[in-house]
């Protein structure tokens, strides 16, 4: 299974980006090899779209999990659509979060906000 | 008329210049916020929707090749493993997705997005642009309201606050960008991003300083470090704001005004013409 968080950096102890469409990265997780791998975001700078594109790159990449402070109502249609799991992400470093939803400690994100748009 | 932030005065001096003319057109393109017809009050408006194309997918003639997905640099459209998701308010209609689908899965169906309202006040004819709330974009509302005056060469445009893509669609269409803003340091840094996008698009343009009092102006400050032209101060005065609270077109009402404004307006035909 694969797990993804937004990231400012490509170190499992860095912190969670606060962004999910606009995250420079994401790192994915494989719960059964255990590794880390890094996805750029093609979205980071996109004009518009942002947080469809970026659910798109993931769920084109296989993650069936994803973790994430906050997402937009666009991002959520597709990765729920796409039978992606929505937790909320808690204090502490990507590699701490993920440890916390392996533990049963990530309650499911919910509350959608309705997008960052600037037009 | 166009300003970097709103709240400036570009629909009193909109309104207010096209009520000079003896037959004026007052074009409202400030499609979030239309609020001229406030003033001229027209009498049965005739109301137009605007319409816009967006795809539809047949999931059943669709295999999920997401060419579509693909080609829109919008993101307006997601494959999710199972179906093509449509994102109406994200697409910019331009028809791409219907084109490059290989199996003639996708069509287009229209939505509307807005209005456009037409009426007479008195000799002055005026159109305003009503987007729709909860709309992401206004531009084919411009773009409605655009096509309707093609070919008129007399008109005012009330512009849109900022420097978005709403103002950009209404100044290309002018010939002469009129701004307008106040004697505040945000006020002149807005001035300086609405004047930056006006010389890119190659356009004249003059700067009206508006609510002036006996203070620093530093919007005045910056159009003589710019080079740009001044065509007239308004005063900030207690009997402007009070008719324009009340609705009222201050050139019919106040004798002053209607003389500052008609210096404006000859500075502004200057400007025009040069």
């Amino acid at each position: 299974m694969k797990v993804a968080i937004p990231a400012d950096s490509k170190n499992p102890d860095s912190a969670v980006s606060l962004s999910f469409g606009r995250a420079p990265l994401f790192m994915i997780h494989d719960t059964e090899t255990g590794s880390w791998e890094s996805l750029e975001n093609p979205a980071a700078t996109a004009p518009g779209g942002a947080g469809v594109k970026a659910a798109q790159v993931l769920v084109d990449a296989g993650v069936s999990v994803v973790l994430a402070p906050r997402c937009g109502e666009n991002a959520a249609e597709v990765l729920l659509a796409a039978g992606t799991d929505l937790h909320r992400t808690g204090k502490g470093s990507l590699a701490e979060n993920l440890t916390a939803f392996e533990d049963g400690k990530l309650e499911l994100l919910t509350d959608i906000h309705p997008g960052f748009h600037g037009h | 008329m166009l300003s970097g932030k709103g709240g400036t005065g570009k629909t009193m001096l909109a309104v207010n210049l096209a009520a000079l003319e003896e037959s004026g057109l007052y074009l409202d393109c400030d499609v979030e916020e239309p609020d001229g017809h406030l003033f001229f009050r027209p009498e049965r408006p005739s109301v137009t929707p605007v319409e816009v194309p967006v795809p539809v997918v047949d999931t059943a003639l669709c295999d999920g090749c997401q060419e579509c997905v693909g080609f829109c640099r919008y993101h307006a459209l997601a494959w999710t493993g199972k179906k093509v998701l449509v994102f109406p308010e994200i697409c910019h209609s331009c028809g791409g997705c219907a084109l490059v689908c290989p199996r003639k899965a996708i069509r287009e169906e229209f939505r509307t997005v807005g209005q456009v309202e037409e009426g007479l006040s008195g000799n002055t004819r005026v159109i305003s642009g009503i987007l729709s709330p909860g709309e992401a974009s206004g531009t084919p509302v411009i773009q409605a309201l655009l096509a309707r005056v093609a070919g008129k060469r007399d008109l005012i445009m009330d512009g849109p606050p900022g420097t978005g893509c709403m103002v950009a669609e209404t100044l290309r269409a002018a010939d002469y960008c009129l701004l307008v803003a106040e004697p505040t340091r945000y006020g002149a840094h807005n001035l300086e991003m609405v004047h930056q996008l006006v010389r890119a698009w190659n356009r004249p343009c003059g700067v009206v300083l508006n609510k002036v009092d006996s203070g620093d102006n530093p919007s005045l400050a910056y159009a003589r470090s710019a080079g740009l032209a001044v065509l007239g101060a308004i005063p900030f005065d207690l009997e402007l704001a009070r008719l324009g609270a009340a609705g009222e077109i201050a050139v019919h009402r106040n004798e002053t005004f209607r003389q500052t404004l008609l210096t404006i307006r000859g500075n502004m035909e200057k400007g025009v013409n040069s």
